[in-house]
């Protein structure tokens, strides 16, 4: 940039963007482009600048946005019907997945859309889940009308051809917030009903006495048949699979709790534990709640279907039309425009085609392709449209067979692995065990004794504080990450990252920069003049190398004019700058015969020649993310690293450098190639931590133990995965790492402490004394304990480890 | 003491009331969203540039869904452009 610019660093009114690129002032206000004053415009037209009063600088950057006829195909009845949750006459309901609702501006504005075009009855957003949703009146505003207003207000909707099985998912959480609401209903009032009971009124009339001991049976039935209905059913389940689960004890000790107070209320012998019953789902069951937090705005399990577009164009009869892409078949004629991904495995029949594969294969550069050469799908054109043939529907393109994979159809089942679940079968044998003990002590006096103390036991031991331990660590844990912008799927994550012995490194994007690349130049020396004139040269080219070497000079060449300026496709470009001829381009373009020192390798270069004499050439290398170095110095010493890429052997050298020769590194991997590297890991006995981000590492993510998909932006697209990351919290790995040791550390002390716990209780227990009064202020007690230190002192570490 | 259980029996149906109020709650998908009404129910509708409309003053609460209303405002907003 030059140092006019810097002077003045405006902040856009709208984005708040800096205004370094373009400048334009309207009405006393900077804006940053066209796109952020249009928007500016329509919201003061229609009154609703409020928008830029709920927080500064709320909008979008639209930049690089324009859509044309991009939406074009949303005119199409078939295709609307996929996206249209309901539809009759003049009503009709829409939701879209919008990444960009970020503040409360955004949902000021989605939800007074209404204001802004006729049609709109009504539009709510879901901030958590970053939903849209709109009922409107498709005669008066069409679908394509609605999702264009909302692009040229920045917020674009997602529109893939995941949208094609939309099903209506109620959210999981609901019948777990039932429960935990009947639950505690019934904990609440069971204990205000046995307050009577806890101070003794000897006084109380037997049949209010009866009476209220026959209310808390009534209360503690939902409880015990709707609340315990889970534990019941994956303690059933686990041992059907000759497995103990955590949930054996627990379901035994809810059916021993509820039977025995039944018996004793019935036969009048006592109140029963119907208080301690229902207080320990309760806390169970917020536990639960806890434990299954989950980042609503992130999907953790999208498919090539999130990344692939819904409709295509298609000629029929020589006329393009809009179908969905599910129907293509082979041999029909297909146009992909710019910034288009072509949906399956097709020829070119346009001249020329430029393809960005770097999501797909991890090749960073475009690929060029000519007429009748075999196009991959998942590719991305840049430039003008192309005309394919397709050769394979989209179900059965190479990329897309990936998921046809094995790693893809079974379940990854972590929950035995748990550290709970481990200790579960020991944990219910030695209950058992003393159970019975006490039982066949007691035996020889008194029968009625013996089987109190066999129930009391079994009441007591009931491990509702040691399943708390882990889901309040873990669930803290997993919070403190997700303000490190380090998003885990679920609780097992952290447990598993312990377990790692080695770790698998994509590298386009995940260790490189995706958008940014180190432009160096080597030849003969020349001046400054001379890289303003190429910078002049190359920014009138559209060709991704072109911007990429325009970007990286730091010239302003405003005021040069261009002579004779020409683009060969496939070779370079060419012009007369101020007399001198520039020639930019690979080396057959620019070679002018002569001898030159410089040798040709495969890394992605510009030669450059200035009057028919060359001068050398710019070196275009990925970028690597900074901290690199430190990560694998701390992280080399304790786990075996290999690098992954789809790029080709040209940057070893400097992988080399990073990584050390005890990494193994692998080029030119294909995506399955990748998938079958970690599963001969996995057969050597490797847990395996893969880090990647494209669709390429799709499967090898799948079958790691577990896969980070590494973003830029959350509300990119990112393949299923057991974690997202943004790319600047990758220097903080090896804290991650750390810490997941740390709340293990927790775990263990907290399961301690529920221990203690258990004796003290089965100690009452072996001794008859268990009255309903102990376990019920024994039970809680317990409970919010380990509640406390487990939440307290994972934070306290947190700090401490200056995690947050 | 009888009045107590009639007592004792009001109270478990009020608390009952309330159980079924919550559980609509959660049915209606009001826990579903945990940030977004934090948010919404602070925003407040401008005061029109234009006079107000004939039943008086815009308040918040009236502005937000109703589509009578609604059609009825765009009107007005269509003819201060034209002006």
């Amino acid at each position: 940039m030059t140092g006019k610019d810097k002077a003045v660093k405006t902040i856009c009114y709208h984005c708040g963007d800096n205004c370094d690129r373009e400048h334009i002032v309207f009405e006393d206000k900077d804006f940053c482009c066209n796109g952020c004053k249009t928007v500016y415009e329509i919201l003061n037209q229609n009154d609703l600048c409020t928008y830029y009063d709920l927080e500064q600088n709320p909008g979008i950057s639209l930049k690089s946005k324009k859509f044309d006829d991009k939406y074009a195909y949303l005119d199409n009845e078939e295709i609307t019907h996929l996206i249209l949750d309901f539809k009759d006459g003049e009503k009709a309901k829409v939701t879209f997945y919008i990444p960009s609702i970020h503040c409360s501006s955004c949902i000021w504005l989605l939800e007074n859309l209404y204001k802004l075009t006729d049609g709109v009855n009504h539009s709510r957003v879901n901030f958590v889940k970053k939903e849209f949703s709109a009922d409107f009146n498709p005669e008066i505003i069409s679908v394509r009308k609605l999702v264009e207003l909302m692009v040229t207000l920045g917020y674009e909707p997602s529109i893939s051809l995941e949208d094609s099985n939309k099903k209506n998912e109620k959210s999981i959480n609901r019948s777990l917030y039932l429960k935990i609401g009947v639950a505690g209903f019934a904990f609440g009032n069971i204990m205000l009903l046995s307050l009577p009971e806890y101070f003794g009124f000897e006084g109380l009339e037997k049949n209010i006495q009866r009476f209220l001991t026959y209310l808390n049976i009534l209360l503690s039935l939902p409880v015990v048949f709707y609340c315990a209905s889970d534990y019941f059913k994956s303690a059933w389940s686990g041992l059907k699979q000759k497995f103990i689960n955590i949930d054996v004890p627990i379901s035994l000790g809810i059916i021993v709790l509820f039977t025995r107070s039944l018996y004793e209320i019935i036969s009048m012998s006592g109140p029963g534990y119907l208080d301690s019953l229902s207080g320990l789902l309760f806390f169970l069951l917020v536990g639960r709640w806890f434990q299954n937090y989950t980042y609503q705005g992130l999907s953790f399990e999208r498919d090539y279907k999130s990344y692939f577009p819904l409709a295509i164009y298609k000629y029929v009869d020589g006329i393009l039309k809009s179908i969905p892409v599910n129907r293509i078949e082979k041999g029909d004629v297909i146009n992909v425009r710019n910034q288009e991904i072509i949906p399956a495995d097709s020829i070119l029949k346009s001249d020329h085609a430029n393809i960005d594969y770097s999501f797909v294969t991890g090749e960073s550069n475009p690929v060029s392709k000519n007429n009748g050469d075999y196009i991959y799908a998942g590719g991305r054109q840049l430039g003008e449209s192309i005309n394919l043939e397709v050769v394979k529907p989209v179900s059965q393109s190479y990329l897309t067979q990936l998921w046809n994979n094995d790693a893809f159809t079974k379940e990854k089942d972590e929950s035995f692995e748990s550290l709970i679940n481990k200790i579960s079968k020991y944990f219910t044998i030695a209950v058992l065990t003393i159970a019975l003990l006490g039982f066949a002590f007691w035996v020889g006096n008194d029968f009625k004794t013996a089987l109190n103390v066999l129930t009391a036991v079994l009441i007591v031991a009931c491990p509702c504080a040691l399943t708390l331990s882990a889901p309040f660590t873990l669930g803290s844990a997993m919070r403190i990450f997700g303000k490190k912008n380090f998003y885990i799927k679920n609780v097992n994550v952290i447990e598993r990252l312990l377990k790692i012995s080695h770790i698998v490194f994509d590298k386009t994007g995940t260790i490189t920069y995706n958008q940014t690349s180190e432009v160096n130049y080597e030849g003969v020396e020349v001046e400054q003049d001379d890289f303003k004139n190429i910078k002049a040269l190359a920014i009138n080219s559209t060709h991704p190398l072109s911007r990429i070497l325009a970007e990286s000079i730091d010239e302003n060449p405003d005021n040069i004019s261009l002579d004779k300026y020409e683009e060969i496709t496939g070779s370079g470009l060419q012009a007369e700058v101020e007399g001198d001829a520039y020639k930019l381009g690979n080396w057959d373009f620019v070679n002018t015969g002569e001898y030159s020192s410089l040798e040709i390798t495969d890394a992605t270069q510009i030669f450059v020649s200035k009057n028919a004499r060359l001068l050398g050439r710019f070196k275009i290398e990925n970028k690597y993310r900074e901290g690199l170095k430190e990560i694998v110095s701390f992280l080399k010493s304790r786990f075996g690293f290999s690098i992954l890429t789809g790029d080709n052997k040209n940057e070893e050298r400097r992988l080399i450098e990073l990584f050390g020769n005890s990494a193994t590194y692998k080029f030119k991997q294909s995506p399955q190639d990748k998938l079958d590297y970690i599963i001969k890991l996995q057969k050597q006995n490797a847990y395996v931590l893969m880090i990647g981000d494209g669709l390429n590492d799709a499967g090898a993510l799948r079958q790691s133990n577990i896969g980070i998909s590494v973003t830029d932006d959350t509300s990119n697209f990112t393949p299923a995965s057991d974690a997202i990351m943004t790319s600047n919290s990758l220097r903080d790995l090896p804290k991650f790492i750390n810490f997941a040791q740390v709340s293990h550390a927790i775990v263990i002390a907290a399961f301690t402490i529920s221990f203690l716990y258990n004796i003290l209780g089965i100690s009452f227990a072996l001794t008859g004394k268990l009255t309903p009064l102990v376990a019920a202020i024994l039970m809680p007690l317990s409970s919010i304990s380990v509640v406390v230190f487990a939440t307290t002192v994972t934070n306290l570490m947190a700090k401490i480890k200056k995690l947050v | 003491m009888s009045v107590i259980i009639v007592l004792i029996i009001i109270s478990v149906v009020v608390a009952v009331f309330f159980l079924g109020l919550f559980i609509w709650a959660v049915n209606t998908g009001q826990f579903d969203d945990t940030y977004s009404p934090s948010v919404r129910m602070l925003f407040e509708d401008k005061k029109p540039a234009y006079p107000a409309s004939p039943a008086g003053g815009r308040t918040g609460r009236h502005s937000k869904s109703q589509p009578s209303r609604q059609t009825g405002m765009k009107e007005k907003k269509d003819e201060d452009k034209k002006k």
